[in-house]
C-alpha cells in the first residue's frame, strides 16, 4: 500500500475517526484504525474506520493512490502524529509488517496490527430520510442537555427519536427536566413511522461533527431486524451506533397544557442575572424567582450565608408566582431556547414549569419546549 | 493542684504560671456510669458497669468502685463480672447520655464559643478570649468544675496547658475529680517520665517499634535526634514524635457543632451470613437513624455503612446522595446498595452499622422535585409514623419487614 494525501485532509479524517476508538479496548485490534486505499469505479479513495462494538465510524477521502492496500495501525498514535505533522504532503506506505508515515523531513515507522483479526463494521441500515445538517446539530444539542448522566438508569441517558412522516421529534429527560424538539425532515417514504433511543452523548457528538456537508442522511434499522442500530452519513463521514434498550417515559402526558401564569423576560438579561445571583448559591441551594408587578426578582442565599438579589423587567399574565429552581437546570433551558425572549409558563410552585422561546406567531406552539421541575423549599 | 511530683498548692490569684496556658481539656469522670448513678440512686455504694449485656457485650464505662476491682472499658462483660460480681449492670442509654452531654457542652459554650467536643464526655476549650471576663485559665477551670458539679451533679477533670496534647495528658493524670495545670516551664518535667504510649497517635505498633529502639519514656524519645526518628518512622510520624516529646503541638482548638453525624450499629448475638437478615437489620438501623435525624431537625447527604466480619476486619462504604435526606426509605436504599456493592453477601458478619453524615438543619434541606412524583410520599408517611410512635410508644408501628410474626399468624 502506498498513497499521498495533504496533511490537513488526513489530520481531519484521522481525528474524526479516532473519536470512536475505545478508551479501554476489549481486544487489542480495536485500538487500531483501519486504513484502506482503493481504486474502484474510477475513484481513488482512502477509507479510515474505527469500531468499538457500540459505535462505528468511517470516513472516505479522495487521494492519490499509488498502490492499493489495507493496513491496521494504532489509532491514537496515528492521530497524535498527524496532528503534529507540518502542513505538507504526507506519504504513507507499508513495508512488510511496518507502516511508514513521511512528511517533509519527518518520518515515522509504526507497527501494524493483524488486519484479518479486525471485525467487520456493521452495515449501514437502509436510508430512512435526510435533514439539514446545521438544523439537526442545533436540535440535538437543545435536547441532549436534558439527558441523564447516570448509567444506572440507561434509558434516561438517551435521546428518544420519533419519526412520523415528515416530522422528527427528539426528547430526553433526567427526571428533573424534559426537553422536546420537533423539526421537519425529508423522509424517503412519506408514511414512515419509527422510534429509536440513541445514546445522547454519541448523538450530540455525531450531529456536531457532521455539519461539514449540507445534509445528513439518517438510516434506522427496522425494529424487527435484529439488533437496533442507527446510522448517520454526511460530507463523506458515516457512523453507526447501537440503540439503547429500555422503556422511555411516556413524556407527552407529562407536558402540562394549561397554566395559571405566563411570564416573558429578555433572555440575554435573564441568563446574565441567573449567573450572577447563583454565585452565592452553594451546591444544591436553589435560585428563587418571584414574578409580579411587571418585575422578576431573583434571589439566592439565606440569612446565615451570602445573599444576592437582582430585579429584571418581566411581563406577567395571570397570577403572581414564587418558584425556586436549581440554577444550572434553569440556565440549561434558557440557553437552549432560540429566541430573544424567554417565555415561562407556570401552574404552581410545586408543579412543572415550561420554558420556551416566544413564538413568532403568538398563537403557535413553540417547536422547542423545556420542562423544568421546581425545588420545593422547606420550612 | 496535683502536680507530677505530688500535690502542690494551686497558684494564688497573683500567680501567672498559667499565663500562656489557654487550652483546657475537660473530661467527665466515668461519664455513662455517673449518669446511671444519678438516674438510679438506689445503687448508692454499689459498683456500676455500663455495657452490652449479651454474650458478647463489652464494658463501655465503669465507675470508680468497679475500676478498683480491675474493671475497665472495652473489657468483655463476662470477664468484668467475674472480677466484680456485685456490680449493677446497665445497658447503654444513648439518649440519656446525649441529653446530659448537651447540658455539659452548654456550660462550656457559656464560657467561650471556642469549644471542640471530642466525644460525648470530652472537649477542648480555648479560653484566650474569656480571660478578661472570667479570669485566668485556672480560675475558669475551677468555675467549669463547680458548675458541672452543681448543675449536673457530676464530676469532671480538667487539664490546663498551652497545647491540646499536654492539656489532655494533664486531665488524664489528675482523674478523677481533679484539676491539673502544667505551666509551660514544667512541660518537659511533666512529660518526660511518662511512657511513650502517652504520646498522641502512638498505638500498640508504634509503641512496640519505640520499645525495640530502647525508647520507653517520652524523655527517651526527646533525647534522640529528630533525623533518627524520621529515618525510623517516616517524615510525618517522625516529626510528630519529635515535636510532641518536647511538648510542641500546634493543633488549634476547632469549634464544631456536636452532631457531625448520626448513626446506629448492631453487634449480632451470633455472626450472620444470611443476606435477608442483614437487609432487615440495615432497614431497622436506617429507620432508627432517620427517626433520630427527624427528631433533631436535621438531614444528611452521605450514607455510610459499616460491616465487620467475624474476624473483626471492618470495612466502611459510603455514598453521597444528590440531596440531603431524613427519610428511612432513602437511607435504607443507599445502605442496601452499599452492602451489595461491598461483595460481602454470604460472608459472616459480626456487626453492621448505618450512619448519615454531612448534616444540616432540615429547614435548609430543599428538595428538587422529579417529574411525575406524587405530592406526598414516604417523608410524610414516616412523619406520620413518628406521630404514632410519640403517642403509642416505639413498638406501635414499624415496617412490615421488621414485624415479628405472631404465634397464631398464618
Amino acid at each position: 500500500m502506498k498513497f499521498r494525501v495533504e496533511r490537513d485532509v488526513l489530520a481531519d479524517a484521522v481525528a474524526w475517526t479516532a473519536r470512536s476508538l475505545p478508551v479501554r479496548p476489549s481486544v487489542p485490534v480495536l485500538a487500531g484504525m483501519l486504513l484502506d486505499a482503493t481504486e474502484d469505479d474510477g475513484g481513488r479513495r482512502l477509507k479510515l474506520s474505527s469500531f468499538d462494538y457500540e459505535v462505528s465510524a468511517q470516513v472516505s477521502v479522495e487521494i492519490d493512490v499509488e498502490e492499493p492496500g489495507t493496513t491496521l495501525v494504532s489509532g491514537r498514535l496515528l492521530a497524535e502524529i498527524t496532528r503534529n505533522l507540518p502542513p505538507q504532503t504526507v506519504e504513507i506506505s507499508t513495508d512488510g509488517a511496518k507502516v511508514t508515515v513521511a512528511c517533509g523531513s519527518a518520518k515515522f515507522t509504526l507497527l501494524t496490527l493483524p488486519v484479518e483479526d479486525y471485525p467487520t463494521l456493521p452495515a449501514m441500515p437502509q436510508m430512512t430520510g435526510s435533514i439539514g445538517s446545521d438544523a439537526f446539530a442545533a436540535a440535538v444539542s437543545q435536547v441532549a442537555v436534558a439527558a441523564g448522566r447516570d448509567d444506572t438508569l440507561p434509558m434516561l441517558t438517551g435521546v428518544r427519536v420519533e419519526i412520523e412522516g415528515d416530522t422528527v421529534t427528539l426528547a430526553s429527560t433526567d427526571r428533573y427536566r424534559l426537553a422536546v424538539r420537533e423539526l421537519a425532515w425529508k423522509p424517503e417514504n412519506p408514511d414512515v413511522s419509527a422510534v429509536a433511543l440513541v445514546p445522547a452523548k454519541t448523538l450530540a457528538d455525531t450531529a456536531k461533527s457532521l455539519t461539514g456537508g449540507a445534509e445528513v442522511s439518517i438510516a434506522l434499522s427496522a425494529a424487527d431486524s435484529g439488533e437496533g442500530m442507527i446510522g448517520f452519513e454526511g460530507g463523506g463521514r458515516r457512523t453507526t451506533t447501537r440503540l439503547l434498550d429500555g422503556e422511555f417515559p411516556k413524556y407527552r402526558a407529562l407536558l402540562p397544557d394549561t397554566f395559571n401564569s405566563v411570564a416573558e423576560v429578555q433572555r440575554a438579561e435573564f441568563i446574565e442575572a441567573v449567573k450572577r445571583v447563583s454565585l452565592v448559591a452553594e451546591r444544591n441551594t436553589p435560585l428563587r424567582l418571584a414574578f409580579g408587578d411587571g418585575r422578576l426578582v431573583l434571589e439566592a442565599g439565606t440569612g446565615d450565608e451570602a445573599q444576592a438579589v437582582e430585579v429584571l423587567d418581566s411581563s406577567l399574565e395571570g397570577e403572581d408566582i414564587q418558584i425556586a429552581f436549581n440554577s444550572a437546570f434553569l440556565l440549561d433551558g434558557l440557553t437552549a431556547i432560540d429566541s430573544d425572549i424567554a417565555r415561562l409558563q407556570f401552574t404552581t410552585s410545586t408543579k412543572p414549569a415550561i420554558i420556551t422561546g416566544k413564538p413568532a406567531d403568538d398563537g403557535a406552539t413553540a417547536d422547542y419546549r423545556y420542562l423544568i421541575m421546581p425545588v420545593r423549599l422547606s420550612g | 493542684m496535683i502536680g507530677p511530683r505530688g500535690v502542690e498548692p494551686l497558684p494564688g490569684p497573683d500567680s501567672d504560671a498559667d499565663r500562656d496556658c489557654a487550652v483546657l481539656h475537660i473530661d467527665m469522670d466515668a461519664f455513662f456510669a455517673g449518669v446511671e448513678r444519678l438516674e438510679h440512686p438506689e445503687t448508692r455504694g454499689k459498683p456500676i458497669i455500663v455495657g452490652g449485656t449479651g454474650p458478647r457485650g463489652v464494658v463501655s464505662s465503669a465507675d470508680y468502685i468497679a475500676r478498683s476491682y480491675g474493671v475497665h472499658s472495652a473489657m468483655p462483660m463476662v470477664r468484668a463480672l467475674r472480677l466484680c460480681p456485685d456490680a449493677v449492670v446497665f445497658p447503654p442509654d444513648g439518649p440519656a447520655y446525649r441529653r446530659v452531654s448537651e447540658a455539659v457542652m452548654d456550660i462550656l459554650r457559656s464560657v467561650t464559643p471556642e469549644v471542640e467536643p471530642v466525644s460525648l464526655d470530652e472537649a477542648f476549650l480555648d479560653v484566650s478570649g474569656a480571660r478578661r471576663r472570667l479570669g485566668s485559665p485556672v480560675r475558669i477551670a475551677e468555675l467549669i468544675r463547680r458548675r458541672v458539679r452543681e448543675e449536673q451533679r457530676l464530676t469532671c477533670s480538667v487539664g490546663v496547658a498551652a497545647t491540646k496534647f499536654v492539656a489532655k495528658l494533664a486531665s488524664t493524670q489528675c482523674k478523677p475529680d481533679g484539676l491539673l495545670l502544667v505551666p509551660t516551664a514544667q512541660v518537659t518535667a511533666f512529660l518526660h517520665p511518662l511512657p511513650v504510649g502517652a504520646l498522641w497517635g502512638v498505638g500498640d505498633k508504634t509503641e512496640q517499634a519505640l520499645t525495640r529502639l530502647g525508647l520507653r519514656t517520652v524523655g527517651d524519645v526527646a533525647r534522640i535526634s529528630p533525623q533518627t526518628l524520621r529515618h525510623e518512622f517516616g517524615a510525618a510520624l517522625g516529626d510528630r514524635l519529635a515535636a510532641l516529646s518536647h511538648g510542641r503541638d500546634d493543633r488549634p482548638v476547632v469549634p464544631t457543632t456536636p452532631d457531625k453525624s448520626i448513626g446506629a450499629e448492631e453487634t449480632f448475638p451470633r455472626d450472620v451470613d444470611d443476606p435477608g437478615l442483614i437487609h432487615r437489620e440495615l432497614l431497622r438501623l436506617s429507620e432508627k437513624v432517620a427517626r433520630r435525624l427527624r427528631a433533631s431537625g436535621q438531614a444528611g447527604r452521605t450514607v455510610v455503612v459499616k460491616l465487620r466480619r467475624a474476624d473483626f476486619t471492618t470495612i466502611t462504604r459510603s455514598r453521597t446522595l444528590p440531596e440531603p435526606t431524613d427519610v428511612a426509605r432513602e437511607i435504607n436504599a443507599a445502605a442496601r446498595g452499599l452492602y451489595a456493592a461491598a461483595g460481602l453477601e454470604r460472608v459472616r458478619l459480626r456487626l453492621v452499622g448505618v450512619r448519615v453524615e454531612g448534616l444540616l438543619p432540615a429547614a435548609e434541606a430543599h428538595r428538587q422535585l422529579s417529574i411525575g412524583e406524587p405530592e406526598t410520599g414516604w417523608r410524610e408517611a414516616e412523619r406520620a409514623m413518628d406521630a404514632v410512635t410519640r403517642r403509642f410508644g416505639p413498638d406501635a408501628i414499624r415496617p412490615a419487614a421488621l414485624a415479628k410474626r405472631a404465634e397464631n399468624d398464618v
